[in-house]
Order: C-alpha cells, then sequence, then structure tokens
C-alpha cells in the first residue's frame, strides 16, 4: 500500500472513532490498533478463565447449598465469559489456540489478583464484592469500546457480573454480623484483599504507557487513576455500612473534593507479581495447562465422533 | 499437543416466540449438535432463548465493507419511497 493511501485511511479511521462509530471486524483498522486488542482482550479472556480457579477452590467446601448453588453459577459465568471474549480474539484474525498457549508458556498476562490464595470461605466473599467490584468498574465503560464485537461481549459480562458482586457482599455482610470468628474471618478476608483489588486498575497513570493511545481510539475511556478512585469511593462505604475496616491507616475523606484519599500502593508487588512471583502464579498456569493436556483425548474423540457421523449420515 | 481445532460456528437465538433468531457470538465445536449443547451453555443462562440456530462460520459471507457507498448510497437518495415524501391535505385524517 502507497504511504499516502495508508494515510487516508488512517484518518477515516480515527474520524470514525472521534465520531463514536463502531468498527466492525471487517473494517480497516491499523496494524497496531488490532495488536492492542488482541492482547487486551486475550489478557482479559484469561483473567475470566484463571479467575475460575480460585473460586473453584472453595465449591465443594461451601457451606451450604444455597451458597454452593451461587457459587457454581458464578463460576459458569466466568466461563461463558472467558468464550465471549475468545470469541471476539478471533474476529481480529487471532488463532484461539496460540493465544491459550502464550498464557501456557507466560507469554500472555492475566490479571494479577487471581494469583493470591484463597485461604477461608469468607475469600468467596471478598472476591465477589471487591474483584468483580473492581472489574465492573473497568468493564462498564468498555460496553462503549470503539470495537463492536468487544463492546457487544461486555454488555453482556456487565448484565451478569452484578450478581457477582452482590452474592460476594451478602457473604461477607452475613459473616461481619455472624460470631466474632466469622467477623474475623471476613475482616481478615478483606486485609488480603484490598490492596490487590487497588492494583487490579493497574498502574498510576504516569507509569501506564498504553493509556494516552488507548484513549485517543476509544478503547479506554477513564485512566486506571480515575477508576481506582472511582472504586475506592463507593467501596469504603460499604465497609463501614457493614462494620468492616479497611487496611489502610491513611485512608481519609476529603470534604473538598468529596473522595477519599488513600494510601500508597506497594507497586513492588505489584510487579513481582505480575512478573510471576507472585503466591500461586506457578500454580494457576500449571492448573490451565494440565487441563489442557488432560483433556486432549476427549477433543480428540470428539472430533473422531463427528467424522463417524458424518459419514455415516453421507453412506445413508 | 495438538492444536487442532474444533470449526468455529456462529450462533444465533430466538429470544422468544415470534421474533427473529438474533446472531449473540461464536463459539467451537466438534459438530452442529455440540455446537447447539454449548450454545445453549454459553448464550442461554438466563432464559435468552428457546432457539437456537447454529452456523458454520466459513458458510457465512459477507459483504465488502469499502463498497458501503455504491451499495446503499443509491437508496439514501431515493427519499420518494417514503410517505413522508408526500403531501397529504390536512383534511384527510387517515391515509
Ligand atoms: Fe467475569
Ligand atoms: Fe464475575
Amino acid at each position: 500500500m502507497k504511504e499516502e493511501d495508508r494515510a487516508i485511511l488512517e484518518q477515516n479511521f480515527q474520524a470514525k472513532i472521534d465520531n463514536d462509530i463502531r468498527i466492525e471486524p471487517n473494517d480497516w483498522m491499523p496494524d497496531a490498533y488490532r495488536e492492542t486488542l488482541i492482547r487486551q482482550i486475550s489478557q482479559h479472556a484469561h483473567s475470566e478463565i484463571v479467575g475460575m480457579l480460585p473460586e473453584g477452590n472453595w465449591i465443594t467446601r461451601a457451606p451450604n447449598l444455597r451458597r454452593k448453588a451461587v457459587l457454581l453459577a458464578k463460576v459458569q459465568d466466568e466461563a461463558g465469559h472467558g468464550l465471549y471474549l475468545y470469541s471476539a480474539t478471533e474476529t481480529l484474525g487471532a488463532d484461539r489456540e496460540d493465544t491459550i498457549d502464550d498464557l501456557h508458556s507466560g507469554k500472555a498476562k492475566y490479571s494479577s489478583i487471581f494469583n493470591y490464595p484463597t485461604l477461608s470461605w469468607a475469600d468467596m466473599g471478598a472476591i465477589g464484592w471487591l474483584v468483580d467490584g473492581a472489574a465492573i468498574m473497568n468493564q462498564v465503560p468498555l460496553c462503549r469500546c470503539s470495537y463492536g464485537p468487544y463492546a457487544r461481549a461486555m454488555v453482556r459480562v456487565c448484565k451478569e457480573e452484578s450478581f457477582h458482586q452482590r452474592q460476594g457482599f451478602e457473604i461477607m455482610m452475613t459473616l461481619a454480623k455472624g460470631s466474632p470468628e466469622q467477623k474475623a474471618m471476613a475482616q481478615d478476608a478483606l486485609n488480603r484483599f484490598w490492596w490487590p483489588a487497588l492494583m487490579m486498575f493497574g498502574p498510576n497513570d504516569a507509569e501506564s504507557k498504553h493509556t494516552a493511545q488507548s484513549m485517543k481510539w476509544k478503547i479506554k475511556r477513564h485512566t486506571n487513576d480515575e477508576l481506582r478512585q472511582q472504586f475506592v469511593d463507593v467501596t469504603v462505604p460499604q465497609a463501614e455500612l457493614i462494620g468492616l475496616t479497611v487496611p489502610d491507616p491513611d485512608l481519609k475523606f476529603n470534604e473538598q473534593t468529596g473522595h477519599y484519599e488513600y494510601g500508597e500502593i506497594n507497586w513492588d508487588e505489584f510487579w513481582q507479581v505480575v512478573k510471576g512471583n507472585g503466591p500461586c502464579n506457578k500454580e494457576r498456569v500449571d492448573a490451565r495447562r494440565k487441563a489442557k493436556e488432560d483433556g486432549l483425548w476427549v477433543r480428540e474423540a470428539a472430533t473422531a465422533y463427528a467424522a463417524k457421523k458424518k459419514l455415516r449420515k453421507q453412506a445413508s | 499437543m495438538s492444536n487442532k481445532e474444533w470449526p468455529l460456528w456462529e450462533v444465533f437465538i430466538r429470544s422468544k416466540q415470534g421474533l427473529n433468531h438474533k446472531h449473540v457470538g461464536s463459539l467451537r465445536a466438534a459438530d452442529e449438535e455440540m455446537a447447539i449443547d454449548n450454545a445453549r451453555d454459553v448464550y442461554t443462562r438466563r432464559s435468552e432463548g428457546i432457539s437456537i440456530w447454529v452456523v458454520l462460520s466459513s458458510n457465512v459471507f459477507a459483504s465488502d465493507p469499502s463498497e458501503a457507498p455504491e451499495l446503499y448510497e443509491p437508496s439514501d437518495s431515493k427519499i420518494y419511497r417514503h410517505p413522508t415524501f408526500y403531501d397529504v391535505p390536512d383534511e384527510i385524517q387517515h391515509m
């Protein structure tokens, strides 16, 4: 393609974005836009899938049948979210199995929050409330993302997420109202998940190298720090309401700005976990790799069966 | 590890009796039966549908977006195809 032709295509592309016209799979798009989306959407898909592991850990040990049915439904939803998103990456020409292999080789990342262990039942509460809560903050603006298939997947995901957060909050609320031991369990879960939840929004704006371009392309609508602030502002009063304490001695409400000010995030910990040195990184990726390997014969058998059925149909 | 993938299917759901099937997304499955089973699990967990169609994605043929002006502009200019193009006297109540 000639240089000036590309410049015109790029101009038309940006004009569409500026006018809030969605980009669809067959439309022309710059390579960098395509690559950014494939990276972001596949990482998002991996997060949904890996995110099933810490919660799946508690399905058989849920305290009663209602909690068990709810947790099962939630984890099943996360599988669905992963599938919507893998489909969206395929509309960009990415190969599904390649993106999954990138996860298994450690090349692709996923949300660092899922590299923390789930030590008690209260962690199911903390995850639903805080982790799904933070995910909702991130995902709601993505419903207006410039890329059509991603935006549509996010609309479905967001519709399903709100029950996830409510069931988590309900677990925390119930524990917080329970015996002193139960309340201590809830507080302990909040203590362990609060900071990793804040880290879910990604590095500070000054450190975030992709933000400016992603905002220009309307893949992203708010910066990491804006979303993090929004999360803190809505979550702190929820903790207070159920009598739990946010583990941040520097947390205070600023009357002038109407926002909470919070303490310094341990970015060293964040980067350590992103780089693979979190408490469960190895366990999570090993579990995914094993699932793919152990499922191989099933996939092969299904393929063989489908071929046999087709032959039989043709013969009859 | 074998990376041979199951084929890709496009999924269409009728949300209720009397409405069209509408495209909702895609999935991978070994055959049409599995595609319908998977579509049920992936796309109708909250009573979103009462009927499912699956079509092999390779059987979908799409118009070229770069030809959109030639394809659709001619109908944009034919405003006389719309009832609002015509003057109807005020005395006439229903037409
Ligand atoms: Fe999700
Ligand atoms: Fe969720």
